[in-house]
């Protein structure tokens, strides 16, 4: 096959590429550019933007000995990524802009691109398997993206080659390293790309107006005040800047983002479980379930598994946890997986409008 | 492998290729007193009085540096140092909007950190600098200007200036004139004496001769502050060791490449028309970008810059290079990611169709089976680059 290569310039992709070639695939590598202004040197752990990343993309792709380019996707990952990550904050959700730019960068532009300049497919350093047109968690329990992926849509996936699915990382880093690849020790990326500094917080309040109010406790009173609800997310416990400790002397986390009246709600942990999530926009890679079916239900990217029986009800799904789930914020995915023993296998996604106790 | 790049970088020439080797089996500081000194400085001095005679100069004019970029930077900032030492009322830059970035970023870096005022020549749909707007920008600021600079040829679309009317207009004004003539000399007629200017860079590897060899071309009486200091070599204006192999190869790349100039010419010319015709005969809406071909002497011979709606020059790079054809997109950046070109967009290009633009830059052996290759390939290339574009836009 012709296969496209994405080379973010880091040690999985570059391994990718490598077992791509290896397998007589005929592999053209892009690094695709994400920043209108990439900063020179990469800081830290942190983004994949960098020229500096571009410049180790490249110096993989000559030791593979594939024809390499860098593509400009900065506006479209302005557009359809960074954008609506802003939006969402300020709408009192909690995205994730990793899946969105698999689903809206990466397996949607990049792969409608190279299969019109007549490649058959793109490949990445994603760990998560495909088997026979279903998607599968990765071998690796610890690097697993088969969350981040889970929102692909079956033509999509059909696009798609994950070779690195069946390794565990240690097994990539020493394979680049007997490659000669010169990323073989580069630190993992963290974080959010676009923000390198890691201040999420910062880089929102630079495109969000504040929006002061207050932080109200389950009893109703007036805990504290904020300046704006992006500046939280459910489940979180730090950073709330509340003075007064509750009365119990117990740990406040946020319960709930309420953007109309600019309410945070604020209280104990165990005010965090959540039993049942309404979910829209979902996406299937097997046929529609027609009645309740049980699968495990995995909300966030690291954990937060459960099972639980999901029904679709109109365009949206309603998923009943067989037991309680913490820290379940609107805006993120919930990833359906198939139940136990073969849980493994996901069989669709939808995005997290709502949750009840 | 058809190499169709030649503006980017060309094939050094076999007798450059052949003085280079030979000499850096050599030994000899040019600045030194013994025999093996010696040597290396009749080589040095033959070789600039090479140059000095096949581009119209006097030998002492020819200041050796590292390339167009260094030569470009000492111009701009140079004569700009000098010129405001000697009457601190002048210190605006004056250049045009097409430069290359070698004298546009050090006139904005003379901006960002010399506390100078830049004046940028807007240039017409061909990419020319018209001399009326220079005087223009003159009278507006009279005594406030302290260097002009307009490249003698465009490195993308392969404009040429009228740069002796240019210069004639600078120093009307009594402002010193720098131009970039990296993409000229070699490629149409230069003469340094009689153009006028007062400052002229060249490079060895656009005409032949080595990379990290070129010379700025400045007149005995031009001042000029130095950008880097040492031993004093090169009139002072230019410290460093001189490199004896890079410097005889250069001067036997441009006497040779001034000597073909004609043929050249000739050869180019009909090549390139040959490619335009028979690309945008395969492509219909292709538009030829720059001076149209019925005004030979305003446009490089070997440039044939074109335009493919809907289409993203680099997909078309892209889809080329796999079928073994290397031509260029413009300029590149450092991540190499390809941004309109600011040339096209001072020209009046919409942003869409100068990302959509490529640059075939023939050169000394380019043969019509290059030109063939181009034409058999440029059909679907395009075709699947457009296919490539409606995707990127509606997915």
């Amino acid at each position: 096959m012709r296969v496209l290569a994405a080379m973010s310039g880091g040690v999985d992709s570059a391994v990718a590429a490598a077992r791509l070639r290896d397998a007589g695939h005929e592999v053209t590598g892009v690094h695709l550019a994400l920043s209108a202004k990439p900063a020179t040197m990469r800081e830290g752990a942190r983004g994949c933007c960098s020229i500096e990343d571009s410049r180790d993309a490249r110096r993989c792709a000559d030791v593979l000995d594939i024809p390499f380019y860098v593509w400009d996707m900065a506006a479209r990952f302005r557009d359809d990524v960074v954008e609506p990550f802003v939006a969402e904050y300020a709408a009192g959700r909690t995205p994730n802009p990793c899946l969105r730019c698999n689903e809206k960068i990466k397996f949607s532009a990049v792969l409608e691109r190279a299969r019109a300049l007549g490649f058959d497919a793109v490949g990445t350093g994603h760990y998560a398997r495909l088997d026979g047109g279903l998607l599968r968690r990765a071998a690796d329990p610890d690097k697993d993206q088969s969350y981040v992926l889970g929102v692909l849509r079956p033509d999509q996936l059909d696009g798609a080659l994950f070779p690195l699915g069946d390794s565990v990382k240690s097994e990539v880093r020493a394979e680049a390293a007997a490659r000669g690849l010169v990323v073989a020790e580069k630190p993992d990326s963290h974080d959010v790309c676009f923000i390198p500094s890691g201040d999420t917080r910062g880089f929102l309040a630079e495109r969000i107006d504040a929006a002061p109010g207050e932080m109200v406790d389950p009893s109703g009173a007036v805990v504290g005040h904020h300046r704006g609800v992006h500046d939280f997310t459910v489940g979180q416990r730090h950073g709330l800047g509340i003075a007064r400790p509750a009365p119990d002397g117990r740990p406040r986390y946020v319960l709930g983002l309420e953007p109309v009246s600019r309410t945070v709600r604020v209280g104990p942990a165990e005010d965090l479980d959540v039993t049942t999530l309404r979910a829209t926009d979902p996406v299937w890679l097997v046929d529609p379930p027609a009645d309740a079916v049980a699968c495990v239900v995995q909300v966030r990217a690291h954990g937060g598994l459960a099972p639980a029986t999901v029904r679709v009800d109109g365009g949206d799904v309603e998923v009943v946890l067989d037991e309680p789930l913490r820290g379940v914020a609107p805006g993120q995915a919930a990833v359906f997986y198939r139940p136990e023993p073969a849980g493994d296998v996901v069989l669709g996604s939808a995005t997290i409008a709502s949750t009840g106790r | 492998m058809t190499y169709l790049d030649h503006a980017a970088t060309t094939p050094m020439l076999p007798e450059a290729a052949a003085t280079l080797t030979e000499a850096l089996g050599r030994v000899g500081n040019a600045s030194s007193l013994h025999s093996a000194g010696r040597r290396a400085r009749r080589a040095v001095e033959e070789s600039r009085e090479t140059i000095a005679a096949a581009v119209g100069a006097l030998p002492s004019e020819v200041v050796l540096a590292t390339g167009g970029t260094e030569a470009d930077n000492l111009a701009v900032k140079g004569l700009y140092w000098a010129r405001r030492a000697a009457d601190a009322r002048r210190t605006r830059v004056v250049v045009s909007a097409a430069e290359h970035h070698a004298v546009l970023d050090a006139a904005e870096w003379l901006a960002g950190h010399e506390g100078a005022t830049l004046d940028v020549l807007p240039v017409d749909a061909q990419g020319r600098v018209l001399p009326e707007t220079l005087r223009q920008v003159l009278a507006a600021h009279p005594d406030e200007v302290a260097v002009v600079s307009v490249m003698w040829a465009n490195n993308e679309v392969g404009t040429v200036n009228d740069v002796r009317a240019l210069a004639e207009v600078a120093h009307e004004a009594g402002v010193p004139f720098h131009t970039d003539a990296v993409q000229a000399v070699g490629a149409v007629p230069v003469d340094f004496a009689t153009s006028g200017v007062d400052a002229l860079s060249l490079t060895g590897h656009k005409l032949g001769g080595p990379v990290g060899a070129g010379a700025l071309l400045l007149r005995r009486d031009a001042v000029c502050t130095p950008l880097l200091h040492g031993g004093g070599q090169e009139r002072d204006v230019r410290s460093g060791t001189l490199d004896v192999p890079g410097t005889m190869s250069l001067a036997t790349a441009v006497r040779a490449a001034v000597a073909d100039v004609e043929r050249r010419t000739a050869v180019l010319t009909g090549l390139r028309d040959d490619l335009v015709a028979r690309v945008t005969a395969e492509v219909p809406d292709a538009r030829l970008n720059g001076v149209p071909l019925d005004r030979p002497g305003e446009r490089l011979p070997g440039n044939a810059h074109l335009s493919f709606p809907g289409c993203e020059g680099d997909s078309l790079l892209m889809l080329l290079d796999a079928r073994g054809i290397e031509c260029s997109t413009g300029s590149a950046c450092t991540a190499g990611v390809a941004r309109p070109s600011h040339v096209l967009l001072a020209m009046g290009l919409d942003e869409d169709l100068a990302r959509g633009s490529l640059r075939f830059s023939l050169g000394h052996n380019s043969t019509s089976a290059d030109v063939d290759a181009v034409v058999e390939a440029i059909g679907p290339v395009v075709e699947r680059a457009r296919r490539a574009g409606d995707a990127l836009a509606h997915s």
